[in-house]
């Protein structure tokens, strides 16, 4: 069909920061499909050179509200690399635990808050709190719990507070964290079965379309990886994560503001879906069976399950913290104070697995241990060139749409993504261009 | 009426708008009060008008400086929410280096690509009416404005230091256990959480009026570390008002 076409979104709703939606057609070939990041650069990079490193953490948290946990935590380990700073086994759990609210509150968020109206033809969740309030304020509840864990272990679950290099300012108590698990087991995994129920009914309203891409996460022998392990990738396997500019050759493109990047074919996928598929068999017998109710299947090739794979993470956290928790306790709280003595100055990189994909830090420290150099590469810029792909395949399978479908299309599929842009310009808008 | 309510999000990490979406107990009977007709993080409605438009974020471009003065020119009250909003926080640390280190540090030689200003306090370009600091700004700060604003009531404002309300909590003084903190020059309302629970004070409220730069000086200096790395801590927060 030859058909002009021209979309463009501005400033696209429901994702966090700015990002336009750009299609292109004319005489039905395709000229121009893309996310444009608007968002103004932010230049973290610049803004941690000559900062201490009790600082670092303190800085690159606040790249992204959101992500503050995922970025606080990665900071603190890739400092902790370079300075040479062990860590107990106390705080290593204490951290897994703080992943798992943090991916459960944000998967739980996008889920219900963001993409949800979207199946339910609402634009956005406020309407749903007339017409479907036990959705609702079950949504609000898991993501309390889940904000909980952030408040209960970190200080405040929004740029935490007591996690610093080498531990923690201060280590939650027995009875703090004995409630923490009744409220798991007593309301959030509860809830956490009914949401999948939910997403089951509303599964029908998830487009079909696939596309198979190059799917990079981390990955841990022990455990389905978030915190630790190497880097892995679909198409070539484990890669350390030293070498983990090998993986995301960043480079910039005209229209965003945030670096997108590529490593064995034009672009990658992270996020829970990539995490989901590189990792499914790690998951336990709960979270495999969320799967399955939802039709979400090893090596699922449709970004818009990206949401589905979402919801069976929250499965896996709410559990996974359960666990956590009672081994910290099986183990005796200690009170054990930070270690903040470097044993050695220089380059230190880390990865964790955040809510949207794997998320990277690398510094470098002088020998005051203030930083020289700085480098973070973040999972929605590592999107980017993915969610542009997607649209240059998916645009002609719907061009005999209506242009309000087609452009529904596109801003539910940046939004399966669950782009932070303000993350990613350390940017979101649609613009159809007809 | 019930008052027609925005938010809108400039040069920032979006903590402060995630803040009021975790106000998980309280958001429903918040509706019953307010409507909320714009918020881009969380819905697709737009408006013309508005009775309060809260503000988060930086102005740090040109494009920023124009949506802001729009912004003005159609709401009744504007708020600033968050340290981003009230004197440029973190984001203002770029104003230290030169602007085009800054940019060639993170883009290269694609430096041109994209237009940058200084980060700037919203009050730098429009007029701002309130403001909730911190970074993030705390739900019982805008729970407290909110409701102010609601029934027409002047809004609480805090005058005094981190100090008094850390000696308030019955807290050791963190240079007692070998720390740096900024208590002393930063101005309270957080009910000093972060030295409760064993971090040093950032700053992120934004300084008291008249704070005793000298003093503060001292007291780092004499706690082991250099008048350079002194003059960095304070700047964290605060890079658009301590020029040293």
């Amino acid at each position: 069909m030859s058909r002009d076409l021209n979309i463009k979104v501005h400033h696209l709703t429901r994702v966090e920061g700015h990002g336009n939606i750009v299609v292109n057609m004319k005489d039905g070939v395709l000229e121009k499909a893309h996310l444009s990041i608007v968002e103004p650069p932010r230049f973290f990079e610049a803004m941690v050179k000559g900062r201490s490193f009790h600082e670092a953490a303190i800085i690159t948290s606040r790249i992204c509200g959101i992500c503050s946990l995922g970025h606080q935590l990665t900071s603190l380990v890739a400092t902790e690399d370079a300075l040479g700073l062990e860590i107990s086994e106390q705080t290593r759990l204490l951290r897994k635990l703080l992943i798992h609210g943090a991916t459960m509150q944000s998967n739980i968020l996008h889920a219900y808050f963001l993409a949800a109206p979207d199946f339910l033809g609402a634009g956005s969740v406020f309407p749903l709190i007339a017409t479907h309030k036990d959705v609702v304020l079950r949504a609000l509840r898991m993501k309390r719990v889940a904000n909980d864990i952030g408040d209960i272990v970190s200080g405040r679950a929004v740029h935490p507070i007591t996690p610093v290099p080498g531990g923690f300012t201060r280590i939650p108590e027995k009875a703090e964290l004995l409630e923490l698990k009744r409220k798991l087991l007593e309301e959030a995994l509860p809830d956490g079965l009914e949401t999948v129920e939910t997403m089951k009914a509303l599964a029908g309203a998830i487009p079909q379309f696939e596309r198979e891409t190059e799917y990079i996460s981390l990955k841990n022998a022990d455990e389905y990886a978030f915190y630790e392990g190497d880097i892995f990738s679909s198409d070539s396997g484990a890669i350390p994560v030293q070498n983990y500019l090998d993986v995301t050759n960043e480079f910039v493109v005209n229209h965003s503001t945030s670096k997108h990047a590529k490593h064995n074919r034009n672009s990658y996928f992270v996020g829970a879906l990539a995490r989901w598929n590189n990792n499914s068999a790690q998951l336990g017998e709960e979270a495999l069976a969320a799967a399955a109710a939802m039709g979400l299947k090893p090596n699922c090739h449709n970004p818009y399950m990206n949401t589905i794979a979402q919801v069976v993470e929250a499965v896996h956290c709410i559990l996974d913290s359960v666990r956590i928790i009672d081994k910290l306790i099986d183990d005796g709280l200690k009170n054990e104070k930070p270690n903040q003595t470097p044993t050695r100055y220089g380059r230190g990189i880390s990865s964790n697995e955040v809510p949207r994909g794997i998320l990277f830090h690398d510094y470098t420290y002088d020998n005051k241990g203030n930083i020289i150099k700085a480098n973070c590469v973040i999972p929605t810029g590592q999107n980017l060139a993915n969610i542009d792909n997607d649209m240059l395949k998916l645009v002609p399978e719907i061009i005999n749409k209506s242009k309000a479908e087609i452009t529904l299309a596109l801003e539910m599929l940046v939004r399966a993504y669950d782009p932070c842009i303000s993350c990613s310009v350390h940017m979101l808008e649609v613009d159809f261009i007809e | 009426m019930k008052p027609q309510v925005a938010f809108f999000d400039f040069t920032s990490c979006e903590g402060c708008q995630l803040n009021k979406l975790n106000l998980e107990n309280d958001l429903l009977d918040i509706l019953k009060h307010v409507d909320i007709v714009e918020f881009r993080e969380a819905m697709d409605d737009k408006a013309d008008f508005y009775d309060i438009a809260f503000i988060e974020g930086s102005i740090s471009s040109p494009s920023c400086v124009e949506r802001i003065h729009d912004i003005r020119r159609r709401s009744k009250i504007l708020v600033a929410l968050g340290s981003c909003a009230v004197n440029g926080g973190v984001n203002a640390m770029k104003n230290l280096h030169p602007i085009d280190d800054v940019r060639e540090t993170v883009y290269g030689d694609d430096k041109y690509l994209f237009a940058t200003l200084p980060a700037m306090a919203v009050s730098a370009v429009v007029k701002v009416d309130y403001e909730v600091r911190g970074c993030p700004m705390t739900q019982q700060d805008f729970l407290k404005l909110l409701i102010s604003l609601v029934m027409g009531k002047e809004p609480p404002k805090y005058g005094s230091p981190v100090c008094v309300e850390c000696k308030l909590s019955e807290n050791e003084c963190l240079y007692n256990r070998g720390m740096v903190c900024l208590g002393p020059i930063t101005r309270g309302g957080c009910g000093a959480i972060c030295p409760s629970l064993g971090q040093f004070c950032t700053g992120c409220r934004g300084l008291v009026d008249n704070p005793n730069m000298d003093g503060m000086l001292d007291l780092m200096t004499s706690h082991g570390i250099s008048l350079d790395e002194a003059k960095k801590r304070m700047q964290l927060y605060n890079s658009n008002e301590v020029q040293l």
